[in-house]
């Protein structure tokens, strides 16, 4: 009886949170508008780049048909997920090396709530979330370009649109793991500075449509970012399911979803390992 | 009458001058080097992205050579660019950036104007854009001395994908004249934002906006020449492709011999535009000024 008392209710705990957050945006508005204006800019500025290259040809990567329309479809699977985690992770990561340096990781250990979800979902930044609606928007235009254009046009069904859904979500989970993993590094290095340049360098690897990679010197990284850090999953898996359905499947499609959904198990298994095992070695820095 | 004495600044003397900005240098050059070993290893990081880039580029020139019916003696050409120059124009690009970029200048002017910190400079005998000068000078030579072993690295694991070899002599020299140029646009440029802070007190926002539009338009993002010629000749007409797209496409050969002089003179023009509008800016934002804060 006593237990369940203290046990605290997350889903509660995470809409206040979500309410703190959105109350402080709020409180400097025009801050705010801004940053959505500046990262929907950010995001037009990206458009405006594969608008020029495909200028120049109608493909991304020779028969791996990842025409116009299907490759801005896959930008907006990428806009999707790290608008996600930009909002919800990315600004407590940055918090978290600051509270190890800091000595301030003492008050959320003593907090009666589980560590990882106090420190992953503590702030939202809402004014990451545009780049989301403007994912939307082009994954609409994108669709309907699709659905409308007179050679072999592609409709969506409702099954692939639902795994579309659960695959960004596995993504955004891959995602959080790796994001987790280097916030763990930085208890043990004290602090970790470029951990933002890290994230960025890795993810890196995951904007881009795999059969890029498929040459005799791409491979090998080929390798290491679907099995060792699974970054290229990430986006790929659902991106194909929703472009590329009519082609006929290639037999290595399955396999790469299903181990998709492994290893966002694996991953976030080992994230969370990980993360307590550095919990562990935390001294604190004052007090 | 007798002429007006001279301030106690002109009384020092240029050898003294000399001695304070090398002075300047010299702090500024120690308190970099305190960190070189993050440092090397960052600057070595920041090539990984190119590795996308090659995988990316390396994909869309196969895609318009398989359009054009992969003719082997006539590798496509993208905006001029065959796929080992937009290779060696992004490694080329790098280095562009390593000097016109000028991270924290802007919004270091700003918060000095907002907290009041600018009296230091009215009282000093030292001048505020000197001052800025000479440490942003010594930073970057810190940052050379560094990252030229990581540049060397990898600009040797990538020797191939410079088909045209070397430059000649004329092409070099206009390259590191433009490198050197590319540093005072990109100094004075952002100093004058900064200085635009006299005015608006906060200038994040507009630094932003910049931000944006140099990323897209100075070529760090690909070369110039791609874009529509109906967009492009006006591009052209702007300052920020001195900060990157200029010295990659002098170091190619992408630039016409008998265009360069004309170019370079331009540039030069651009220089000592921005210089006489910060000195400008400067001085009558001085007159605003109300010194808050202590």
């Amino acid at each position: 009886m006593a237990d369940q008392t203290i046990r605290p209710r997350y889903v509660k705990v995470f809409l206040t949170f979500a309410q703190n957050s959105l109350i402080r945006d709020m409180t400097f508005r025009a801050d705010f508008i801004f940053q959505c204006i500046s990262s929907v800019a950010w995001t037009a500025m990206n458009v405006g780049f594969y608008l020029i290259i495909f200028r120049f040809t109608s493909m991304i990567g020779e028969d791996t048909g990842w025409m116009r329309d299907e490759f801005f479809l896959f930008l907006a699977t990428v806009w999707f997920i790290n608008s996600i985690v930009q909002a919800f992770f990315m600004p407590n990561m940055a918090e978290f090396s600051e509270l190890i340096r800091t000595g301030g990781l003492d008050f959320a250990l003593l907090k009666p709530i589980d560590t990882q979800f106090l420190i992953s979902l503590r702030r939202i930044e809402w004014s990451a979330l545009s780049n989301f609606f403007v994912g939307l928007l082009i994954a609409a235009f994108s669709l309907y370009s699709m659905a409308t254009r007179p050679i072999d046009p592609i409709y969506p069904s409702v099954v692939s649109i639902l795994l579309y859904v659960f695959f960004v979500l596995c993504g955004v989970a891959i995602m959080y793991s790796v994001m987790i993993c280097l916030a763990a590094t930085s208890v043990w290095l004290g602090r970790n500075q470029s951990l933002y340049d890290f994230w960025f360098y890795i993810t890196n690897f995951s904007r881009y449509p795999m059969e890029i990679y498929n040459t005799p010197l791409g491979r090998p990284l080929l390798g290491f970012f679907i099995f060792v850090i699974p970054v290229l999953v990430v986006v790929n898996v659902p991106a194909r399911i929703l472009a590329q359905p009519l082609r006929p499947r290639a037999d290595w499609e399955w396999p790469l979803a299903l181990w998709a959904v492994m290893s966002t198990v694996i991953a976030f298994t080992i994230s969370r390992w990980l993360f307590k095992k550095s919990l562990k070695s935390y001294r604190s820095a004052s007090s | 009458m007798s002429t007006i004495p001279a301030s106690p600044l002109a009384k020092i003397g240029a050898v003294h001058q000399v001695k304070t900005w090398w002075m300047m240098i010299r702090i500024s050059l120690e308190e970099r080097l305190a960190y070189r070993g993050d440092f090397a290893l960052g600057t070595l990081m920041r090539f990984l992205p190119i590795i996308t880039q090659i995988f990316l580029w390396g994909a869309i020139f196969n895609a318009v050579a398989a359009q054009s019916g992969n003719d082997e003696n006539n590798p496509p050409m993208l905006g001029g660019y065959a796929l080992p120059d937009m290779v060696a124009y992004f490694l080329l690009t790098m280095i562009a950036r390593a000097f016109s970029s000028m991270p924290g200048l802007a919004s270091g002017i700003a918060s000095q104007v907002r907290q009041g910190e600018i009296k230091k400079y009215l009282i000093q005998p030292v001048d505020l854009i000197s001052f800025l000068l000479c440490t942003r000078i010594a930073h970057k030579l810190a940052y050379y001395v560094v990252a030229t072993l990581p540049f060397a690295f990898v600009f040797f694991l990538c020797r191939g994908f410079f088909t045209e070899g070397f430059p000649p002599p004329a092409y070099f020299i206009a390259f590191l004249g433009s490198l050197v140029m590319g540093f005072m646009i990109g100094f004075f440029l952002e100093a004058t934002i900064g200085m635009i802070s006299f005015w608006l007190l906060e200038v994040n926002s507009l630094l932003l906006i910049f931000m944006l539009f140099s990323f897209f338009l100075s070529g760090h993002m690909f070369p110039l020449s791609l874009l529509p010629p109906d967009i492009e000749w006006f591009v052209n007409l702007l300052p920020l492709k001195y900060l990157a797209y200029f010295p990659a496409a002098i170091f190619l050969q992408k630039i016409p011999e008998d265009e360069l002089a004309t170019e370079m003179a331009i540039e030069a023009g651009w220089v000592v535009f921005f210089i006489i509008v910060c000195r400008w800016m400067y001085e009558r934002g001085l007159k605003r000024y109300s010194g808050f804060g202590g």
